[in-house]
């Protein structure tokens, strides 16, 4: 049993290994607007739109972690879970890449606003260290990822287990919906401020989202399967944890 | 077993693109949208650029390595400790 283990994880590293080592080899790049590639307006309407939904996040963030300091786990697992699938790239279908969100985990664990100001952190991170996304944008990329893509998550969670739908079943959909959905927003964003000559708004969306909405069907599925993954993972050994989380209640 | 199943869809949603795709690029999505806002708005001028920028291809690599990295580390042990006090909680009763 444990040589057997032990062969597992030499197949796994060495696979793993193989697939990154692939793919350093073809420039990165992030799925957000880029640095200055929105209007001065757009830049300020989008942060004043994410900021409120910051504030809320960090005043639950510390209501939370005051009531139960137990959760701290939970919070550090839905942060690295962002922080991971968001600087994984994967090929799609239409021949370009984009990466996963994160954020519908941490979602469905502490709920929305709480993912807000994680998912910008990240965002924040990339923008500063990668130059990825950027600082005016940032307003923006916050509010597709992290204040859009976490509420469509925690509505269509809500949503699903409101029709009884199984555990499995409400996270997947809540999380690929939910990245799928900010990508969507991105192309709206981009269509609002950067309107077709011919069709105006509505032909610069249909655009975008070929570009941005299409790439992102995969890999909206892959979130949602590892979303799932980590679920099942806490529900196998982190019953504990999972019992004094609100969204959780009802589940076994 | 269940969700090694699910980790080996995972996998073949971004392997079979590669395989069928061989002659694409897989360059980023929003490098394209940085095309088609050229094609949209030809004149328009990015007023802000990066504050600081990875200097090579290499050290971008290393900082997304980086993060993946330090992410499953802070996921591993999450699980690594879940795991070990599952199992010790339960052989002390």
């Amino acid at each position: 049993m444990k040589k057997r283990s032990l062969w597992v994880s030499i197949v796994a590293l060495l696979g793993l290994t193989g697939y990154f080592w692939a793919n350093s080899h073809r420039p990165v790049y992030a799925m957000h607007i880029m640095e200055g590639f929105l209007p001065i307006g757009w830049a300020i309407f989008w942060w004043a739109a994410t900021i409120p939904f910051i504030a809320v996040g960090v005043r639950t963030i510390t209501k939370n972690l005051k009531e139960n300091p137990e959760l701290k786990t939970m919070l550090g697992l839905s942060g690295a879970f962002a922080f991971v699938l968001s600087a994984l790239k994967i090929p799609s279908v239409t021949g370009s890449s984009s990466h996963p969100t994160g954020v519908g985990l941490g979602t469905i664990l502490l709920g929305p606003t709480t993912m807000s100001v994680l998912g910008t952190i990240v965002l924040l991170f990339q923008s500063l260290l990668l130059a990825h996304g950027g600082i005016t944008t940032l307003g923006a990329n916050a509010f597709s990822m992290a204040v859009v893509g976490p509420m469509l998550t925690y509505g269509v969670f809500k949503l699903a287990k409101k029709l009884n739908a199984s555990l499995t079943v409400a996270v997947f959909l809540a999380a690929m919906l939910g990245d799928l959905g900010t990508y969507l927003v991105t192309s709206v964003q981009l269509a609002l401020a950067f309107p077709a000559e011919v069709g105006g708004v509505t032909a610069s969306m249909a655009k975008f989202t070929a570009i941005f909405g299409l790439t992102q069907v995969p890999i909206a599925i892959s979130e949602g399967l590892l979303t799932v993954i980590v679920i099942n993972l806490l529900q196998k050994y982190n019953m504990t944890e999972l019992n004094i989380l609100p969204m959780m209640k009802g589940i076994r | 077993m269940k969700n090694g199943v699910l980790l080996l869809l995972v996998i073949l949603l971004a392997v079979i693109p590669v395989i069928f795709q061989s002659d694409a690029e897989f360059s980023g999505a929003d490098e394209q949208a940085e095309q088609a806002i050229m094609e949209v708005a030809s004149n328009y001028e990015p007023w802000f650029d990066a504050i600081w920028e990875p200097p090579s291809g290499e050290i971008e690599s290393l900082l997304f390595s980086l993060q993946a990295a330090i992410g499953a580390i802070i996921i591993g042990y999450i699980f690594g400790y879940g795991k070990a006090k599952k199992k010790y909680t339960s052989s002390n009763q």
